[in-house]
């Protein structure tokens, strides 16, 4: 496993959800980042933000390590979950609640 | 919204009718909507895609192996310039927005 390999597999392991991005969850830096962050907020979801910007060997490296070719990416308890088209989708179906509801994550209005 | 189809646009409709036969497809260049998001963005480039695409390939398909099979079909494109790729696959039998 390459360095990068290993930080990505340390980090999405040592936080319950994980979301790669461009830019931070406070100033996203692309519009896609951007709705997944709307999303995670509104459901108060705590999370660790990524910056894959911050980092060229990272960008490219979280590309590899989920076989996804587009940023942002959202790990829960070390699974990838999504793109920003997939977590949508998911949101408004409210699988995302569920999926978040059976991996055992707080957020709002969950039951 | 271009006046012409792109050369990369045309490149990713012939990939995706070939390979999914799909009942319905748009292939929208959305560049425009991203000029100076970057730099090197000026909008009238081939850089970020939409894709809306209904084909019986994707029945009881589950969401990421939909977008990993049209990531793989465009790999290509996607490794060549085209910076985001947007989405929207559904079977006949689901409910579209478009």
């Amino acid at each position: 496993m390459t360095a990068i390999n290993e930080f990505i597999d340390n980090e999405v392991k040592n936080a319950d959800v994980v979301l790669f991005m461009k830019g931070t969850p406070a100033f996203p830096q692309c519009g896609f980042s951007g709705q997944v962050v709307q999303i995670l907020d509104y459901l108060g979801v705590e999370y660790k933000g990524i910056n894959v910007l911050a980092d060229d060997d990272l960008r490219h490296g979280i590309k590899e390590y989920s076989n996804w070719p587009t940023i942002p990416q959202l790990y829960v308890k070390g699974e990838f979950v999504g793109g920003c088209d997939i977590i949508r989708e998911m949101f408004q179906a409210e699988e995302l609640q569920g999926h978040l509801a059976d991996k055992g994550i707080a957020f709002k209005g969950a039951a | 919204m271009t006046g012409q189809n792109g050369a990369i646009e045309l490149r990713m409709t012939k990939k995706l009718r070939d390979a999914f036969e799909p009942q319905r497809l748009e292939v929208i260049n959305e560049s425009h909507l991203h000029a100076g998001h970057q730099e090197s963005f000026d909008g009238t480039g081939e850089t970020h895609f939409r894709i809306r695409i209904v084909s019986s390939r994707f029945a009881g398909m589950p969401r990421i192996a939909r977008h990993r099979a049209i990531n793989e079909l465009l790999g290509e494109e996607l490794r060549e310039g085209v910076h985001a790729l947007a989405i929207e696959p559904a079977a006949p039998d689901e409910k579209v927005r478009w």
